[in-house]
């Protein structure tokens, strides 16, 4: 039988706040446990919390980015739940009225475009974090619990079940994250947790209507592994029905090490929240002047600057795409773009080669160690005729290395190209004295003799030569 | 009675609270007479009222973005029954 699948994805990303969402307390990362706690995010009795004005305004940015109806009327509510990573025993989160509602992602997968609801986003408090005494939580005895990550504040994205594919799922979360960036409201760090996500997945008959039974997979701290969690969920739910059982609704942990999905086995109480309005908090109203304001100060988003880059820059839309996929790689784009008038030589190198060095190196285009400049002073060099490709290949690793100019690094490496054509007319001269015998081919119409003939002078001038004045002269030569 | 002894065990269970089996009838009793009276609230009309969120007249108590220093580790771990690294110890936390 065939199944389609179906994904829904929540996604949790930490606010770029100076201060957590109800205390005065630093969201700084790292730090001493427990150095950036107070009575409030400790769940001390008698602490109130004041909510921070920032998280409103974030959440509303986030928001307007998205596409959503941005909701005038705001309450807080208590998600009961007993787990050492909450002080209070309860997370204030936004239950029945999220701050924001029916969003959209676009997303393009294999050529196609396709629109990915937004159910709604929410703002609640992060948790604490637990230090298992073992390997794993399984294996430990006691934790230790570290509250200085408790009441930072998030906002969870949740998405509609619209995703058919872990493709999907990826183009999704990728388009997010690059949404996020852009609007600077989170770091985005998947590594260190200030983007998180969970993936509802379930499997069906093709062509059914209903969905099967879904299990929500956690811990899902890379795009890699999200795509891998989601492959090995669907082939897992599949087999199973397959083999006549059926899918139970649980939480799943990823194990990328094992590179499969483990049942938590929760307990069936776990689930039971009892939300109840937060008393402690009143009421957050938004009236049309505020969310007016947040909007016509959001930055420039990834589909206004790929249309830019489009127009004003002239690149392909593919080129378009990949650039502006990172706000870091776009405003490198756009900084590099700055010192040639060649952007498309500099999309080229960035999808190119840059790539390919910050894929080999695993590190991201902020950690490049070629500036911006000296990428668009080498495509000039190229342009200008000075480098060939294959001496600016040479000339590009050195810059990884040493970080120096390309101008510095081509008069170092003595790798100027020869251009000059009283020089080159003498190699060529010397060349066809050595070889009658292939201008006599080249002559009788075997064009392979002029490649011959032109990689001896190459050969002559240590690849130095510019390749078309030789071959224009070569021909000259021989007619 | 729409509370059962069963649903209060179950309410305490996840209040994590031990109710003794002497008082089960007792507080299974009190538990419908809480929901009784809610019953005779629910007789009135609130078509068209929208539900209270606060019972406060006040919306929008906000502070500004910035950044303040708690309390010290060592008086943030003064009640903590265990200590382990800087962090308050608990016990295994699945089974
Ligand atoms: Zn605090």
């Amino acid at each position: 039988m065939k199944y389609a699948t179906v994904i829904g994805l929540e996604v949790h990303s930490e606010l770029k706040t100076k201060s957590k969402a109800f205390c005065s307390c630093s969201t700084e990362f790292g730090g001493e446990p427990n150095t950036h706690v107070c009575p409030v995010c400790l769940g001390m009795p008698g602490a109130l919390p004041v909510l921070n004005k920032q998280v409103v305004e974030f959440a509303i940015r986030a928001g307007l980015a998205l596409d959503c109806e941005i909701k005038k009327f705001n309450k807080f509510d208590r998600k009961n739940y007993f787990y050492p990573d909450l002080s209070k025993n309860y997370q204030i989160s936004q239950f029945d009225k999220p701050i924001c509602e029916h969003g959209h992602i676009d997303i393009e997968v294999d050529g196609q475009t396709k629109r990915v609801g937004i159910t709604r986003i929410h703002m609640e408090e992060d948790a604490g974090k637990l230090v298992h005494s073992g390997a794993t939580i399984k294996t430990s005895e006691s934790s230790a619990v570290d509250y200085n990550r408790a009441g930072v504040p998030l906002i969870e994205i949740v998405s509609e079940p619209d995703m058919r594919s872990a493709a999907e799922a990826r183009a999704y979360m990728e388009k997010l994250k690059a949404i996020l960036e852009y609007t600077d409201v989170s770091d985005c760090k998947m590594q260190e947790g200030s983007l998180r996500c969970d993936a509802n997945i379930s499997v069906m008959p093709e062509g059914a209507t209903e969905f099967g039974t879904r299990a929500e997979i956690k811990n899902l701290n890379s795009f890699r592994a999200l795509e891998r969690a989601i492959e090995y969920e669907i082939q897992r739910q599949i087999q199973l029905v397959e083999d006549g059982g059926t899918v139970v609704q649980e939480t799943r942990t990823w194990d990328d090490g094992k590179g499969m999905t483990l049942s938590m086995r929760s307990k069936e109480e776990a689930h039971d929240y009892r939300y109840f309005p937060e008393p402690d908090l009143v009421p957050v109203v938004i009236d049309d002047a505020w969310i007016a304001r947040v909007k016509s100060e959001l930055p420039e988003l990834p589909a206004a600057r790929k249309a830019r880059l489009m127009q004003e820059k002239g690149l392909v839309d593919y080129d378009a795409e990949n650039i502006v996929s990172t706000k870091a790689m776009a405003e490198y784009f756009d900084e590099a773009a700055k010192h040639t008038e060649d952007s498309k030589g500099i999309a080229n190198w960035l999808l190119g080669d840059v790539s390919a060095y910050l894929n080999s190196e695993n590190i991201t285009i902020e950690k490049f160690p070629i500036t911006p400049a000296n990428l668009g002073e080498m495509v000039n060099l190229i342009n200008k005729g000075v480098l060939s490709s294959k001496l600016a290949k040479k000339v590009f690793a050195e810059m990884l290395k040493t970080g120096k100019t390309p101008q510095a690094l081509v008069k170092e490496l003595g790798l100027e190209q020869i251009s000059d054509e009283g020089a080159i007319v003498k190699i060529v001269e010397e060349t066809l004295a050595e070889n009658p015998q292939s201008i006599a081919d080249y002559k009788a119409g075997k064009d392979r003799a002029l490649g011959f003939l032109v990689g001896q002078i190459m050969k002559k001038s240590r690849g130095k030569a510019n390749p078309e004045m030789v071959n224009n002269l070569l021909k000259e030569r021989m007619q | 009675m729409k509370v059962t002894t069963k649903d209060v065990e179950y309410i305490a269970q996840l209040s994590r609270l031990t109710i003794p089996e002497s008082e089960m009838e007792k507080f299974t009793e009190q538990f419908n007479q809480i929901l009784n009276y809610a019953d005779i609230l629910n007789e009135l009309d609130t078509k068209g009222i929208e539900p209270t969120a606060h019972v406060l007249p006040l919306s929008n108590v906000l502070r500004e973005d910035v950044a303040v220093e708690g309390v010290s580790q060592e008086v943030a771990l003064m009640n903590a029954p265990a200590v382990h690294d800087g962090g308050f110890k608990v016990p295994r936390v699945i089974e």
